[in-house]
């Protein structure tokens, strides 16, 4: 169980825990502190998956966000996730990876023979290819390139882990602890500001753990600690890492995904596994570092090939060798560290640079350790199929277009630098737009948008003295403009190796004849010939020239890419960088957990579940619930094993034939107050309301200012100047809104307020001939005769000792009552009125019985107003004043919605008085039509009548009227129906509406 | 997600408002004989400027005043918030 590519000493694993865990099977182990990628390399283990088009080995090649190859599927804790960065991904005991995109193993994948047809894969292939015939599309071509170049597996298990979201404010956020986030954050703590630092990876420095560097004559990594434990005494700061910020939005928001458990053995189950943070700050610090950027060259997504600040990374934080023949290729000093990194391990380098010589400190350093460095010099063409053996290496000519000299050398990694990339994703994020900084050929913020500071590296400034300046400096500025105070800070002497300039060199030639793949973008597969076909073929939007190669659209959203990919494109077309332009940054940064998203809103979560008063005694008596908007309502009570139809059928006879009750609390309910209400509800409906008397409820309609109905319920004068509304269960909301609008902006000189009291009030419905016999044992000193009550009539009366208010309005087209009391009593009124309703044979019935009594009188409701229909398609028009004015009143007067043939709802029974008519049903004249068949309706509401046994639907339809009597066929495509109906009127049950009025 | 100062309840969340539209619109008088070119443009007729933008939001999930918000269309940026009774500029 060695690790051969281990180190004794070095690194800032915990080499006291041994963490056993498996890939592709082998079990391996690591030490605790290690990611997937960090133990499978000191396991000597490099090719981890297959490319994406061409299936080609692949192995690391970063240490952090920036990799593009090593995504695995891992599992650990119960979960299985695909597209895990390896690097990213801190070892736990017992974790589980698998190479993905290959089959049917790593090792052989015959989505490799790809590879060998590379040919055949050119830019734009799937567009150009997979085009015809279409017919072969869904049943060749898709399930091939879906098993070829699948990502990982989803799981399909329920997710049984907690997420969670959580929203803090801040006056700072820092987003990246490195060198100048850890001083913008100490100086703004220093004044006194509430600051949030955020740190992607498990520990805390960034560079500093990696730099040889001094600050204070303490080494980076104990200035960083020493910076750290400060903050965090500090009650003003939150310092978070494994916190990764990675969207920038409006109004200075920011998003972070905090990974909170997956790097724990054992958890309470009261921890989430990962948290969303939105984060308002008044100011951000973007200290998000930079991200080497490789120098392009033939092979070069061999495995065993690193950017070089990686294999450094690996041997300081991991105690890992990359490789122990490494071959350094560099354009610039950075490199030279990982070289003397190697040095000091006792691994020999050699350094290919592709500047002519010249001395710098690191150079000289080398130099003095006795580093093999070959300046002009650069690996052309990597060997080695599933890891680097040897390289082609050439002298470069002056021009650099092509060698003077080719050799061939012995290697077993090939550690890449093309000089740094700032990260400028959450600027651009921000609505910063970037420029191009020649002095080291990249993009750096410019002018801001919002509240944000690039400092350090993610600025363009790449010296440890300039960054640790700009951090307390715009630290200490931002948070004294917030903080009003200012603590002076003296800023710390710095040691550190002085770089020299980088050569603006970035892809190698090829010799003649030899054409190996030279890629941009190892994640999408996007190679230099790709882009070179892309622009041949004519685009030169570098946004077109992205979409056509895929170039920097994987999930690693080009952060190695990018910059190659456009110095390319300027190259070709002999342009600079900057007038190419760079393409758009979009959150996520780094891919985040679908979980994550949704946090706590699952399930029952999903949506705020409202419940009546009596919700638990429609529990207990077998209701089957609907949900009707967020409340939960009785569709039905079932008795025995009775299906939907039968039960809701019985309920409803039972209301035609005796009495029953249904709970209506969900009912909208707005209180109206104040002496210019009638004037405002005159204005609010289409119906007159100025003499409404006291003790009287009005039906009423309410339109929107374009005509169309808005919503309908009655409304019932209290007293003098206080109104109770009601509105349909789903429009509640809106109507509120609507009649605020009109008192606090159109007429805010009427003297009249609203305010919804849908929750004070439970609401039981008591419909059916026996109900006045059942109102009279319930109320037995009030005098409920027709003269006393009388349809439309209001009365307040103690219900068994409980306030309560009774109304004669009916949405049955029955004799009927509705009950309010206070909602604490709702389920002593239901109670008593089902004990005392026995004799009368009352039945508590659910929403579809009531439908079924309210279509078959032809009562419109949701399905009939659906925001397309004005009074008169409804045969509302008897509701509509022709004397005063009201909201919409104007827009009826429209030529459209006043000829002739405008819809209008009818009836429908069909043919042959059996069949059931699926509510939206197109209704069409002849069924064997041509498509498209002429539309002439639709039907809106279906029920089984339960007063004539037949069934019974309405519809919307073009001429109505006009067409009662006649013959048509209601199709149903989704239900492969069609069935023969006739029109009749919409009013199939006493359309005098001599019950109600009983 | 845009942060809004409620003139009733200071800087809220998006999350709390709804959107109202264009809040330079006036509704014709009630009773007012109007014309139906007239009647139009007021229903149906808005403006989509680029830039600043007068509009309406109703802090529905707080104090449920409508407001008034100044806001440029392109950027999000927000210049002034008011009271409907309250002028902008
Ligand atoms: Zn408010």
């Amino acid at each position: 169980m060695s690790q051969p590519f281990r180190l004794n000493k070095e690194g800032l694993i915990n080499r006291n825990k041994k963490i056993s865990f498996t890939f592709n099977g082998k079990k391996l182990f690591g030490y605790e502190g290690d990611t997937i990628a960090s133990a499978l390399i000191a396991n000597g283990i490099h090719l981890v998956g297959r490319s994406f088009k061409y299936h080609r080995p692949r192995g690391f090649f970063g240490a952090g966000v920036e990799e593009p190859n090593a995504k695995l599927q891992v599992e650990f804790n119960g979960h299985s996730e695909p597209n895990v960065n390896a690097t990213e991904m801190e070892l736990v005991e017992g974790l589980s990876a698998t190479s993905q995109n290959c089959w049917p193993s790593v090792n052989f994948d015959v989505g490799a023979i790809n590879n060998f047809l590379k040919m055949f894969f050119p830019a734009g292939f799937y567009y150009k290819t997979f085009m015809w015939p279409k017919s072969f599309w869904y049943k060749i071509y898709e399930p091939f390139i879906r098993k070829a170049a699948g990502l990982g597996v989803a799981s399909i298990e329920k997710d049984k882990e907690r997420y969670e979201h959580k929203f803090e404010y801040c006056d700072l956020l820092v987003t990246g602890s490195g060198p100048s986030g850890l001083a913008s954050a100490y100086a703004a703590a220093k004044n006194g500001a509430k600051v949030i630092l955020a740190e992607d990876k498990p520990r805390f420095g960034g560079t500093l753990l990696t730099d040889d560097v001094s600050i204070d004559n303490l080494s980076g990594k104990d200035w960083a600690e020493k910076i750290i434990s400060e903050l965090k005494s500090m009650p003003n700061v939150t310092v978070k890492n494994r916190s990764q910020v990675f969207g920038y939005y409006d109004h200075n928001m920011l998003v972070m995904f905090e990974r909170v458990s997956d790097h724990l053995e054992k958890k309470s189950k009261f921890i989430p596994r990962q948290r969303l943070w939105y984060i308002r700050a008044k100011e951000t610090i973007l200290s998000t570092g930079s991200i080497e950027r490789p120098i392009v060259f033939g092979n070069n997504d061999t495995p065993g090939i690193f950017l070089s600040a990686a294999a450094k990374e690996y041997m300081k934080v991991y105690g890992v060798l990359v490789g122990k023949k490494p071959l350094i290729f560099t354009n610039n000093d950075s490199a030279y560290e990982t070289a003397l990194e190697f040095k000091k391990n006792n691994v020999e380098p050699i350094i290919l640079d592709t500047r002519e010589e010249h001395s710098s400190e690191l150079i000289d350093e080398a130099k003095s350790k006795g580093i093999d460095i070959r300046f002009t010099h650069g690996v052309i063409v990597a060997n080695g199929y599933k890891k680097v053996k040897s390289a082609k290496i050439g002298k470069l000519n002056k021009d650099k277009n092509s060698f003077e000299k080719i050799e061939t050398i012995e290697c077993d990694c090939i550690c890449v630098s093309g000089f740094w990339t700032p990260s400028v994703h959450l600027a651009s994020q921000s609505g910063n737009k970037l420029k191009y900084e020649e002095k080291i050929d990249a993009f750096i913020p410019d002018k801001k948008k919002q509240h944000e500071t690039s400092v350090g590296a993610a600025n363009g400034s790449f010296t440890l003295e300039e960054s640790l300046k700009h951090g307390f400096e715009n630290g200490s500025n931002l948070s004294a403009k917030i903080t009003e105070t200012k603590t002076e800070i003296s800023i710390p002497n710095v040691n550190e190796k002085k770089y020299g300039a980088h050569d603006k060199f970035w892809c190698m030639p090829l010799p003649k004849n030899e054409n190996p793949k030279r890629f941009v973008d190892f994640q999408n597969d996007v190679s230099v010939s790709d882009i070179e076909i892309a622009l041949r073929e004519g685009y030169r939007s570098i946004e077109h020239v992205k979409r056509y190669t895929t170039l920097g659209m994987a999930t690693d959203q080009g952060r190695t890419s990018n910059l190659n990919g456009l110095q390319l494109v300027s190259n070709i077309e002999n342009k600079i960088v900057p007038e190419v332009g760079h393409t758009t940054f979009r959150p996520p940064f780094t891919p985040i957990t679908i979980g994550t998203i949704v946090g706590r809103e699952v399930g029952m979560e999903y949506m705020p579940t409202r419940k009546t008063p009596m919700h638990e005694w429609h529990e207990k008596n077998n209701a089957v619930f609907v949900d009707a908007g967020v409340w939960k309502r009785p569709r039905y009570y079932k008795q025995g094993s009775e299906t939907l139809f039968e039960a809701s059928k019985r309920e409803a006879k039972n209301v035609r034939e005796n009495v029953g009750i249904c709970d209506v609390t969900t009912l909208g309910k707005i209180d109206i107050k104040g002496p210019d209400a009638a004037e405002f509800l005159n204005r609010v409906y289409t119906n007159a309301w100025m003499k409404l008397p006291v003790g009287k409820a009005r039906y009423g309609l309410m339109l929107r200012e374009d005509g169309i109905v808005m919503d309908d319920g009655t409304t019932t004068r209290i007293s003098e100047n206080h109104y109770h509304m009601t509105t349909t269960t789903a429009q509640a909301a809106n109507v509120l809104s609507h009649l605020e609008y009109y008192l606090q902006i159109v007429w805010p000189e009427l003297n009249v307020n609203v305010v919804s009291t849908t929750e004070q009030w439970a609401g039981a419905a008591i419909a059916g001939p026996k109900s006045r016999e059942m109102l009279s044992k319930l109320y037995p000193d009030l005098d409920v005769s027709n003269e006393a009550l009388p349809f439309m009539g209001y009365k307040e009366a103690e219900f068994f000792g409980v306030p309560s208010r009774i109304f004669r309005i009916s949405f049955s087209g029955e004799l009927a009552y509705e009950i309010n009391v206070k909602s604490d009593h709702g389920m002593f009124m239901w109670e008593k009125m089902m004990e005392v309703g026995k004799e009368f044979g009352n039945q508590p019935y659910g929403t579809e019985a009531l439908s079924t009594l309210r279509i078959e009188m032809g009562h419109v409701a949701g399905p009939e107003l659906d925001g397309r229909t004005i009074p008169s398609d409804v045969s509302l028009n008897g509701l509509v004043s022709k004397k005063k004015d009201f909201i919409g009143k104007n827009s009826l007067g429209r030529e459209a919605f006043n000829v002739e043939s405008r819809q209008k709802i009818v009836g429908l029974i069909p043919i042959d008085r059996k069949s059931s008519i699926p509510e939206g049903s197109h209704i069409v004249q002849d069924q064997n039509a041509k498509l498209p068949n002429p539309k002439l309706g639709h039907v809106s509401s279906s029920c089984w009548s339960v007063e004539n046994n037949n069934p019974f639907s309405l519809a919307i339809m073009k001429d109505g009227k006009n067409m009662i009597g006649k013959k048509f066929f209601a199709v149903s495509p989704l239900k492969n129906k069609s069935i023969e109906v006739e029109v009749i009127s919409s009013h199939y049950v006493d359309p005098e509406g001599k019950r109600v009025r009983s | 997600m845009l942060y809004i100062k409620c003139p009733y309840c200071g800087l809220r969340a998006q999350k709390e408002f709804s959107y109202g539209g264009d809040a330079t619109v006036k509704r014709p008088n009630i009773n007012e004989e109007i014309s139906s070119e007239d009647w139009d443009n007021f229903v149906y007729m808005r403006k989509s400027p680029r830039g600043k933008h007068i509009e309406l939001w109703q802090h529905i999930a707080g104090c449920r005043q409508w407001i008034k918000v100044q806001r440029d269309t392109a950027t999000h940026e927000i210049f002034q918030t008011a009271k409907v009774t309250e002028e902008i500029r």
